[in-house]
């Protein structure tokens, strides 16, 4: 079940981060960037992770995309630069290396689905089967979120204040 | 070698993970505009996120929402939790802090009339 759709949807993305990456017109690399969010979404969706695909269809596609529109239109909507200067050595040299070191851990990562890898044996069963009686929440992610950890999320609504305010007072008009 | 490499094989979140992580990383060094610079920064943080919740499926069991509230839970049947819950805040910061950096954008194109680097650099000087 789990290498049956995978194979495609990860190409998916893969292809569609490729071209918000290298399309020249910067908006169309903002929609290609939206549509990359809507297939992360979905392979979220399909491992299981539903609430983590709602919150990134609608904040990640749906808002993220309307605020680079905003700011494409507000100000150049072209890569005025066509040709670049190829990379320097030091970057040719780190990020193959950088490649290679991360894909070296692959040995000692826990296999893809694996239901006994250390992060699913160790306190996750606990939330999981007591989480209705202290809670009496269905949604285990909503009882984590809003009750166990529900400081966090008040720490997250002010970070997401403090930004609030930060675009404010950069985009005054009198600035 | 052989080892590692087909352990790379049979884990392609991993691979997926290391290709946009470091071709955003490489695109927010070398590209000179700066929305560019901020699709790059899009792009590795969706894919650390990425990461994180491909660790919490389970092979077999389902989304975390519980069947019923009588019956007793098997811990088993259902992915882990834990990894949603983070990567929803993390998300949520990621576009906040995103959509600061495009209003510093908006804010550095309204003084130098330019969103490309070096032009930046030459009006400043």
């Amino acid at each position: 079940m789990i290498f049956s759709f995978e194979i495609p949807l990860l190409l998916l993305l893969l292809v569609t981060a490729a071209g918000a990456i290298l399309v020249k017109d910067l908006i169309s690399a903002v929609l290609l960037l939206g549509s990359y969010s809507f297939f992360l979404a979905l392979v979220w969706a399909w491992l299981g992770a539903v609430d983590v695909a709602f919150v990134e269809a609608v904040v990640g596609a749906g808002l993220g995309t309307v605020l680079f529109l905003l700011t494409l239109f507000g100000t150049a909507p072209k890569d005025t630069r066509l040709r670049r200067p190829p990379p320097s050595l030091v970057t040719l040299i780190v990020f193959p290396l950088l490649g290679v070191l991360l894909l070296f851990t692959a040995n000692d990562l826990p296999e893809f689905g694996d239901p006994n890898s250390p992060a699913s044996v160790h306190i996750s069963p606990t939330y999981i089967e007591q989480s209705y009686q202290e809670t009496h929440t269905l949604n285990v992610v909503t009882s984590v979120l809003m009750d166990y950890r529900s400081l966090d999320t008040m720490g997250e609504t002010v970070v997401i204040f403090a930004a609030g305010i930060a675009c404010a007072l950069l985009l005054r008009r009198n600035a | 070698m052989v080892d590692t490499f087909s352990a790379v094989i049979q884990r392609p979140n991993l691979l997926t993970f290391v290709i946009i992580f470091l071709w955003g990383f490489y695109i927010m060094v070398t590209r000179y505009n700066l929305v560019k610079k901020l699709i790059g920064m899009y792009l590795v943080q969706t894919s650390v996120i990425y990461f994180l919740v491909s660790i919490s499926a389970k092979k077999g069991a389902t989304v975390p929402i519980l069947f019923s509230a009588t019956e007793s839970v098997q811990a088993a049947n259902y992915a882990n939790p834990l990894p949603h819950v983070l990567t929803l805040t993390a998300i949520v910061v990621g576009v906040a802090t995103t959509g600061v950096g495009l209003a510093l954008c908006a804010a550095i194109y309204r003084r130098y009339g330019s969103l490309d680097e070096q032009e930046i650099i030459e009006r400043l000087e």
